[in-house]
């Protein structure tokens, strides 16, 4: 089990950089297909708070993946 | 015998959190669900500035301002104890919901009153992330090792109890003023009788006394410092930071937004049942399920945490797309046949000139009463150009305002206590295992925030996203659900491989009792 544990550290260090490329990517797709004027504001709004609180998220999925990969979770504290 | 009275005790204990968390979920519930109303009142009709604010008071609210919350408060709760800190906590939501109940109509003080609204819903945010870390923590503290999962369940059954509350207040006042005087100003009686509820349950929180584990910390100088960075800055409790959000509180979160919410919002917008029928499948929902809470979270005390949160994960996994494709397919009227039909109401015809032409947009509404008892209304629309010989263009017919037949009614609220049992197996034994997962003297702040991300930002975003992932070339109206799905597969993955299954240490629990005896 502790081998699978840190092999998939790897997954989800790719994973938390892949998340938020695929949002930039959907914001602004979406940022670009609203109407000018408000709609547009409006949207940029949604997504910039949607990036604010996910980059961070992503950062800590890395972070995760990282102490996964070193053996951090092969021994957790409570066993 | 010195049973007796330690039980007494640890009631009344979870009695005083739980009514005081229950309410805050109230207040935090009746926004959202009176928001059209509050935007025709306290909003200004154009939809430019209007939309900005709305904005940002259903997103900052939720999912930025509640996980700060929760590292406000939860540092304050490790600093000078969770009796005060929840208190405060229970303070700002009534008074900021009691506020929004008196807030004057943009008729009124224009702009002044859209900016009100959205402070005070910030300051909603802001009191429930610090609300739960410190509940679940103070009934945690007062419980017994071998039962901490069922009493802190208790504090698991106030989420639901306050959707519940909120939406039976809602369809209460309405039904006794009506429709038309509950638009015009009945819908501030909710806020306001926050105030009554909000005045009950501090009153009793005053009466209690601190953890008696904080208070052991304090007699003994353990306090934290500096609760932050013991927190996030120690790789020992971080790592178990990031665990607890990606390997429970994570799928937790989009298990119980699509339960409660996105299934109802599902119901009323895609299958366009009736407003009061799909509340009311809600609430029933809602009755049958909550005891089991209870259930789970006991049950968790002997078995362990772990598998009952994964278990109502993978169910949740395998079950979403053929209960919504039930939904779908049970509140399909379009192949209704004529044999099936009893009744049809006089067509009522509206005619609607189109902006900017001399055409014009025909439509017709009839109510269609069917055999089995269930209703609907048809619209069909064609537009008929004022240029002679030009031929009418027919639209689509829509239904909206399905009133369903008893069988399908009960169908559809088994399907949501369905999805609501699920809600109680990944979130009645997660106070539980969170306070577990960390130490007294760091607890409240290192459980509030990977709680508040998981349930605001991954559960809170589940109709935003379903909604985006629906605007994809291709999609249908099922779509949106890949995103709950996803999210509670990751989780289920990385909880199954990571979580170990503690179970609750009986020789402390023995110990204990011995102390106490």
């Amino acid at each position: 089990m502790n081998a699978i544990k840190k092999a998939l550290g790897f997954v989800w260090i790719i994973l938390g950089p892949a998340s938020i490329i695929f949002m930039f990517m959907q914001a602004f797709e979406k940022i670009g297909l609203a109407e000018d004027g408000v709609q547009k504001t409006n949207t940029a709004l949604q997504w910039g708070i949607i990036l604010f609180i996910f980059i961070p998220i992503s950062a800590g999925l890395v972070i995760f993946g990282w102490y996964a990969l070193k053996g951090e979770y092969d021994q957790l504290p409570e066993d | 015998m010195s049973q007796q009275p330690q039980q007494s005790g640890i009631f009344k204990v979870i009695g005083a959190s739980s009514l005081g968390t229950l309410i805050e979920w109230y207040d935090f519930y009746i926004f959202g669900s009176l928001a059209t109303i509050i935007g025709s009142q306290l909003f200004p009709a154009d939809a430019g500035a209007s939309a900005l604010i709305n904005t940002l008071a259903i997103f900052a609210a939720g999912f930025i301002v509640r996980p700060f919350g929760a590292l406000v408060f939860g540092r304050l709760g490790d600093l000078i104890g969770r009796k005060y800190t929840f208190l405060l906590t229970l303070v700002l939501m009534g008074g900021s919901t009691f506020l929004i109940g008196l807030i004057p109509s943009y008729s009124s003080i224009g702009y002044a009153a859209p900016i009100l609204v959205l402070i005070l819903r910030l300051v909603q945010g802001l009191a429930l992330g610090g609300e739960y870390g410190g509940a679940a923590t103070y009934v945690a503290e007062h419980a017994p090792a071998n039962k901490r999962g069922f009493f802190t369940s208790w504090i698991q059954t106030t989420a639901t109890g306050g959707l519940f509350l909120s939406l039976g207040i809602i369809v209460v006042t309405k039904n006794l003023i009506g429709a038309e005087q509950f638009a015009d100003w009945g819908w501030r009686i909710p806020f306001l009788l926050s105030i009554l509820l909000v005045g009950v349950s501090i009153y009793i929180r005053m009466k209690m006394h601190e953890s008696p584990m904080f208070s052991k910390l304090k007699s003994e100088g353990k306090v934290s410092k500096n609760p932050l960075k013991e927190s996030f800055n120690n790789k020992t409790n971080f790592k178990m930071v990031l665990l607890a959000l990606f390997g429970a509180t994570m799928g937790q979160g989009v298990i119980w937004y699509t339960g409660q919410f996105y299934a109802q919002s599902f119901i009323e917008n895609t299958c366009h049942v009736d407003f009061n029928d799909s509340r009311y499948i809600l609430l029933w929902g809602i009755a049958f399920a909550t005891p089991f809470f209870v259930v789970f979270g006991s049950w968790s005390d002997k078995v362990g945490r772990k598998w009952i949160m994964m278990t109502g994960m993978l169910l949740g996994v395998i079950f979403y797309r053929p209960i919504y494709q039930i939904f779908l397919d049970d509140t399909d009227v379009s192949k209704v046949e004529q044999k099936d039909i009893s009744a049809i109401t006089n067509p009522v015809v509206v005619r609607t000139a189109i902006a900017g032409t001399m055409d014009s947009l025909i439509t017709t509404t009839a109510t269609v009463s069917l055999l089995d008892g269930s209703s609907f209304q048809r619209i069909q629309s064609h537009t008929k150009f004022a240029e002679a010989g030009k031929p009418v263009i027919e639209q689509p017919d829509t239904y909206r305002d399905k009133q369903l037949s008893t069988p399908v009614f009960w169908k559809f609220v088994f399907l949501i206590f369905f999805q609501i049992l699920l809600v109680t197996m990944v979130y009645g034994p997660i106070a539980a295992f969170l306070v577990e997962l960390f130490p007294t003297k760091i607890r409240y702040t290192s459980m509030s925030l990977p709680y508040h991300v998981g349930n605001g930002v991954f559960g809170g975003l589940v109709p935003f996203i379903a909604t985006l992932i629906a605007t994809f070339p291709g999609s249908t109206p099922l779509s949106g659900l890949w995103y709950p799905i996803g999210i509670a597969a990751l989780s289920l993955l990385i909880g199954t491989i990571y979580l170990s299954n503690k179970k609750p240490d009986h020789r402390e629990a023995d110990f204990e009792n011995l102390q106490n005896n």
